[in-house]
């Protein structure tokens, strides 16, 4: 009998890399040198599903590799072997190697031979050499039991655990395969049989006594089996108690370790199912589905079920309605309210993920850099379960790893260097997320040098990209890191210092409605905060009224509404008009003019003008009235049309009509070019 | 294994039915009048026909964009045939409508609706019944013109509406200063 296995490559691939994610953050919290033996054994777990599934799915190359990776891991998981810095370096690059192999028998693309084997050798000379005579010895029997027991064979007692045959598998299948591995005999314990009227269809009741005679080797036998570890009792011995002493050495060992796990398999497995689904979504980076927890779609369930009973209730009123009953329509009009919002709190929950998802990348990473550059330090993560929009999980990656790599690179110095400021040798890197009003805040910090404002100066006016008599603050040379084509790091490393990072940094963000800045206290550290929106669908916005059209400003981005008197506006000859507020020149856009829409309102000092402030730049907008604050849906323009400059998209207001959502960075480049394009018209 | 193939059979049977039905298919177009003329659209592709109500107006773009209209959550571009095609502006009047048609490029689907002055009917053509766009002085360069169709004595001419809407064709096709109302 064939089955069509390549229906579930997709799902082994997917639970692959799910495996090696939990093999590298165990892997990483083996660092520390005590090995702690549920670590051990959730690295083993992983590796050894891999080397199941790809042995079934016919991927040799990865079922061969796994296999080293695997006895090594038994070693450890024994005792037998020391968990060394050197063996977890090893460790963490086979789950790379693995990762990479998956990758590309998973796209059909070659495999990185070369890598794969130079790995393989190192791992079977660890697997060789340095460990103790144990392992040696259990080389010896690993290529005897490849032979089998001549003529011998295995007795095995098979008893499913009830819910067996619910995950698919049939003990019937697996009979015969035994079969074919030679001669079997089987016997039924029918012991745990109900009665008829007790009995349910679907779960299993039977144990199976059998005693298979043939050439087969344990490894055979076990692959069998190897789809229902954990959801059976499964006893397997061998016949021949003369065999070889090795042998039966090795048997007992892989048989105390199973009798051990039999029981704590069991409990792990719900276990390691809720870890497999928190690591799941990890995996979801490029994906377009989402794994919502159950309880987040029976609220959503709930709520649609009280918006359908306020809407029929309003249904019912509507039929009669008279002016005696209007009390009863401002209710139900404030209940369909309620239930709306809460409806819509409730859907946008189910786009929130942890930041962790994001976070979860760099242990890694520090580790990896951290040793690269020969630098001690430590990672803390703080705030990991803070929850912001999925889209905006998945676009801050990047941003993120070119901070915390710059902090790496630039922030924190060298261990003799700490030493010699005073500070502790082992440099601190603490990543942060938190809410603070309306917007998520991630904070990048190291305790290391500081931005040195001298040199990025220096920098900057040997680029032309100041003038060489500008007098700025620290602040403002700060900021100078995020202009395009700035680096100061002394010697282009691979980490970072091409400087290509931070003006991508600074452009990422802002795509995502975020900002950056930086503080910085020589010699104390460094601080990189990101600021973003909790979410990419809804925006609070003030609407304002021009002519005849309706715009929305976004609301973080006004600073203040004002009316302004004629004594406060300047003209500067052929650029255009400002105003002054406080002690600042700010330069007024006209809307009319920038988005040409006939307007009545023709002078500044009738209208209002809103400030607004977007990269540091500060620019009042000239609009005819403001008309109020509201929440707005964003919608894409894009989606039907295409991108406009100076608008971000559009919105539905209440009474069905579209207003446009404005870019305020897109409206201010806008409104630069376009007095030389109204001159040569 | 055996009633796989016989399902599979089966299929094949069904599956040649239709393509000797295809030979001589008759397809449905929805005309409408611009400017005297009758043009027709592909009616699979026409997703609904709405009387004309004001839209958003969106800055910097080509005048034959009127705006933005709200389609049940979408936002939907609504282009004016008449300036689109360089003819004079007409006012809307209650027969003005917009034909909502999805739009197919390679990169994705669109639905864009089109102002036309009014529509007229759905015909069926046949497709040997198509002949070829001659290169005549007409209001709409036959590049944006798929067929000639005669209909009940009356010349259709079908839209390639793809290409007439593709978003990326606009700027070079109609420069403002064709604009015959300047």
């Amino acid at each position: 009998m064939t089955v069509d296995m390549s229906q579930f490559l997709e799902t082994f691939y997917e639970e692959s890399f799910e495996g090696l994610d939990i093999m590298e953050s165990s892997l990483l919290n083996l660092d520390a040198g005590a090995a702690d033996e549920e670590v051990i054994n959730n690295i083993f777990r992983a590796a050894h599903s891999i080397k199941g599934g790809s042995g079934t799915f016919g991927l040799d190359a990865v079922a061969s590799f796994t296999h080293v990776l695997e006895t090594l891991l038994d070693e450890m998981r024994d005792g037998r072997r020391e968990v060394t810095g050197e063996a977890v370096n090893l460790l963490l690059q086979s789950v790379d190697c693995l990762r990479g192999m998956l990758s590309a028998l998973r796209s059909e693309s070659e495999l990185d031979q070369e890598n794969i084997d130079a790995l393989h050798s190192e791992l079977e000379d660890m697997l060789h050499g340095g460990a103790g005579d144990v392992s040696v010895s259990e080389k010896v029997e690993d290529t005897n039991t490849g032979s089998a027991s001549d003529g011998s064979g295995w007795q095995i007692f098979f008893r499913p655990l009830s819910h067996m045959l619910l995950s698919g598998n049939d003990p019937v299948r697996m009979l015969k395969e035994l079969r074919e591995l030679g001669e079997l005999s089987v016997e039924v314990d029918t012991s745990t049989l109900p009665v008829l009227s007790e009995l349910i269809p679907e779960e299993s009741y039977l144990a199976w006594n059998m005693i298979l005679t043939g050439a087969a080797s344990r490894e055979l036998v076990d692959e069998v089996f190897a789809w229902v570890d954990g959801d059976c009792e499964l006893i397997i011995n061998p016949i021949e108690k003369q065999a070889d002493i090795a042998e039966a050495a090795e048997n007992n060992n892989d048989d105390g370790v199973r009798g051990e796990l039999l029981n704590d398999r069991r409990m792990e497995s719900s276990d390691r199912r809720k870890s497999d689904r928190r690591s799941a979504s990890a995996s979801a980076g490029e994906s377009t589905s989402i794994r919502v927890g159950i309880d987040k779609v029976d609220s959503v369930i709930n709520l649609v079920g009280e918006l359908v009973i306020t809407q029929s209730m309003l249904g019912t009123l509507g039929e009669d309605f008279d002016m005696s009953k209007i009390k009863h329509l401002t209710d139900g009009l404030s209940q369909l309210e309620r239930n709306t919002r809460e409806l819509q709190e409730e859907v946008m929950r189910m786009r929130m993920l942890p930041i962790s998802f994001t976070f979860s990348r760099f242990p890694r990473m520090v580790h990896d850099v951290s040793q690269k550059l020969g630098k001690k330090i430590e990672l803390q993560l703080l705030g990991e379960q803070t929850e912001l929009d999925k889209t905006v999980i998945e676009k801050i990656g990047d941003p993120l790893v070119h901070l915390v790599r710059n902090s790496l690179d630039h922030g924190i110095e060298a261990p003799a260097d700490r030493l010699a400021a005073g500070k502790p040798e082992t440099g601190i890197l603490l990543l942060n997320a938190f809410h603070r009003g309306g917007n998520i805040v991630i904070e990048v910090k190291d305790d290391g040098n500081g931005l040195n404002t001298k040199k990025i100066l220096s920098k900057a006016i040997e680029r032309g990209l100041v003038s060489a008599d500008a007098n700025m603050s620290d602040e403002e040379i700060n900021a100078l890191i995020f202009l395009p084509g700035f680096s100061t790091a002394d010697v282009v490393s691979d980490v970072s210092g091409r400087g290509v990072g931070m003006d991508v940094v600074r452009s990422n963000i802002h795509s995502l409605g975020g900002t950056v800045s930086v503080e910085s206290k020589p010699g104390v550290g460094s601080t990189f905060t990101v600021k973003l929106p909790l979410t990419l669908a809804i925006l609070d916005g003030q609407t304002v009224s021009v002519g005849n059209e309706v715009y929305i400003v976004p609301l973080v981005s006004i600073i203040e509404s004002m009316q302004v008197k004629a004594e406060m506006l300047n003209y500067v000859a052929g650029k255009g008009e400002v105003f002054r507020l406080r002690d600042e020149y700010l330069p007024i856009i006209r809307l009319h003019e920038a988005f040409g829409v006939e307007s009545k309102v023709m002078e500044i000092t009738e209208g209002l003008l809103v400030v607004v402030e977007t990269e540091g730049k500060h620019v009042g907008l000239f609009v005819d009235e403001l008309l109020g604050q509201q929440q707005v849906v964003i919608k894409s323009l894009e989606e039907n049309y295409k991108k406009v400059e100076g608008i971000s998209g559009a919105t539905i207001l209440g009474d069905g009509s579209v207003a446009l959502i404005m870019d305020i960075p897109g409206l201010i480049r806008l409104s630069s070019i376009q007095p030389d394009l109204r001159q040569s018209a | 294994m055996t009633a796989g193939s016989t399902e599979l059979q089966v299929n094949n049977q069904e599956y040649s039915v239709v393509e000797l039905d295809g030979n001589d298919q008759t397809e449905q177009y929805l005309t409408f009048a611009l400017a005297g003329e009758y043009y027709g659209v592909d009616i699979l592709r026409v997703q609904e026909i709405k009387g004309w109500i004001p839209v958003t107006h969106i800055p910097n773009t080509p005048v034959y964009i009127q705006g933005v209209l709200n389609l049940r959550g979408s936002i939907v571009p609504i282009v004016d045939m008449r300036l689109r095609f360089n003819m004079k502006r007409e006012e809307y009047t209650p027969l003005t409508v917009i034909i909502v048609l999805s739009v197919k490029s390679e990169i994705h689907e669109r639905i864009v609706g089109i102002v036309v002055d009014a529509v007229s009917d759905v015909v069926d053509v046949q497709n040997d019944g198509i002949k070829p766009a001659p290169n005549f002085g007409g209001a709409v360069s036959t590049e944006y013109i798929s067929g000639l169709a005669s209909v009940n004595e009356q010349m259709i001419m079908l839209l390639n509406i793809d290409k007439m809407l593709a978003t990326d064709d606009e700027s070079e096709v109609l420069p403002d200063k064709n604009d015959p109302e300047k």
